[in-house]
């Protein structure tokens, strides 16, 4: 049926959601994971330096995409649940165990949720990993994964500029390029690139701002 | 000093003036009414070994378990009430189950071993569940960390162990546990000693009924799964036994 308001008005009370632009690569010695910074609500934006970047464990991050109450809720389960655990073991957790305990979240309460994750992090037994969780709650390990409402534009681009064990500055160009594209392309991506490089030493952030983003082809 | 039925015995939630509770000690003393089970930490895994009485000659071999598997890759021995063992492992294969299916890990013995302790402990907090009268072994082999063997008591209290005996002749089986060289024992050697303590120093023939042993181990040769003992490398460890009271007559 065809719905006046959906159709034309601007709905302010609509769910806050983030469409979104996130990748995740392994690269030689770890992971980098980058974002874009908006978070809409229908078509204003919330927080236009959203950082999309979560901390789950010390070298183990989520990227958030769809419902920001749901992945927020969700990331935040798991970061307790990695917490606790390591602290039982005694010993640090693997990015696999984290992913795995989203993808517990995500299926078992499948109808309630619309968020999908990237989970990507450093750990001493499998070294960089990247697990892609869509929203039906399944789980996927990749080389590389991309998320949100931006990434449809970047399949191409990724297929073609993909390689196994870039240098960490191959690696930091292929993501800083792609939300770069994304954010130029994708109405619900904006703002600045947010980064994060996690392997053996740690976590670094960096920040790209809007004024420093390349620019490609535009008129 | 209080002694038997001065009063302070009658729940778990009394504590004696002395610090007591003996609720808690009578469920030890239901431990050490029940035939003894031992375990070794070798060097290339865990044994476990149980001296079962044969109550009656109708009774199928083998039945009347006192070793469980939980998971693929640990193993429980049990002594004392072997109900209210089969409740704890019950228990325990619920956590592992639900430990893998959270994280995708299979559970880290050490883990286990505390959740079950802080299980046992609940029981001995309330007036209206009483202490499990039960020791548990729980024995694990992992390709780095190596074997790992602890026991569970009836007050909860979780310790490592190299060796351990549980049950009936406990002191004179730690006895022997304690001349053995256990860091360079295999899995195989292990079979034959704990036979032969079992049967010469804790098993009583002339007291007792006949014994059968029930043996098990997780080990490198089992690729780290908890398995039972090959029924035939257990009758030549007897046959070894016997070969060894012959050389000393």
């Amino acid at each position: 049926m065809f719905d006046l308001e959906k159709e034309f008005l601007y709905d302010l009370n609509k769910e806050v959601k983030t469409g979104t632009t996130v990748m995740a690569v392994t690269f030689k010695d770890g992971v980098i994971i980058a974002a874009d910074s908006r978070t809409s609500s229908g078509s204003y934006a919330v927080n236009r330096v959203t950082d999309k970047l979560t901390p789950v464990h010390d070298q183990i991050y989520c990227l958030r995409s769809g419902s920001a109450a749901d992945t927020q809720i969700i990331s935040s389960y798991v970061s307790y649940y990695t917490n606790m655990f390591s602290i039982e073991e005694g010993s640090q957790p693997t990015v696999k165990k984290a992913a795995h305990m989203f993808r517990e979240f995500l299926y078992q309460n499948k109808q309630y949720l619309h968020a999908a994750i990237i989970c990507a992090g450093w750990d001493p037994i499998d070294g960089g990993s990247v697990y892609s969780l869509p929203l039906g709650g399944s789980i996927v390990k990749q080389p590389f994964a991309t998320g949100g409402s931006g990434s449809t534009y970047l399949y191409g681009y990724c297929d073609m500029n993909f390689k196994e064990n870039m240098t960490e500055e191959e690696a930091e160009k292929f993501v800083t390029y792609g939300i770069t594209e994304a954010i130029a392309r994708d109405g619900g991506s904006g703002g600045i690139v947010r980064k994060a490089i996690i392997d053996k030493n740690g976590v670094r952030r960096k920040t790209v701002y809007g004024n420093k983003l390349k620019k490609f082809w535009e008129k | 000093m209080s002694g038997i039925g001065t009063g302070y015995d009658l729940y778990p939630t009394t504590f004696s003036p002395d610090g007591r509770i003996f609720q808690v000690e009578y469920a030890h003393k239901a431990v050490e009414n029940s035939s003894t089970a031992i375990g070794l930490c070798c060097k290339d895994g865990v044994v476990f070994g149980v001296e079962k009485i044969i109550l009656s000659k109708m009774l199928v071999e083998g039945t009347n378990r006192r070793v469980f598997s939980v998971g693929e890759h640990i193993g429980i021995a049990t002594a004392g009430l072997t109900a209210d063992g089969r409740r704890i492992v019950q228990n325990a294969r619920q956590e592992a189950k639900n430990y893998e299916n959270f994280t995708s890990d299979i559970i880290p013995i050490h883990v286990l071993t505390e959740r079950l302790s802080i299980y046992v402990q609940v029981f001995t907090l309330y007036n209206y569940i009483r202490p499990f009268g039960c020791s548990l072994m729980i024995g694990s082999y992992d390709e780095e960390k190596g074997p790992s063997l602890y026991c569970i008591e009836p007050d909860s209290v979780a310790l490592g162990f190299y060796g351990c005996a549980i049950g009936k002749g406990k002191q004179e089986a730690k006895t022997e546990i304690s001349k053995l060289k256990l860091s360079e024992m295999t899995c195989k050697d292990a079979v034959k000693e704990i036979a032969k303590i079992l049967i010469k120093t804790v098993h009583d023939e002339t007291k007792e009924k006949e014994m059968e042993l029930e043996m098990s181990w997780v080990c490198k040769e089992t690729k780290g799964k908890h398995k039972l003992v090959p029924k035939k490398l257990i009758e030549e460890a007897v046959e070894w036994v016997k070969g060894q009271e012959n050389e000393e007559d």
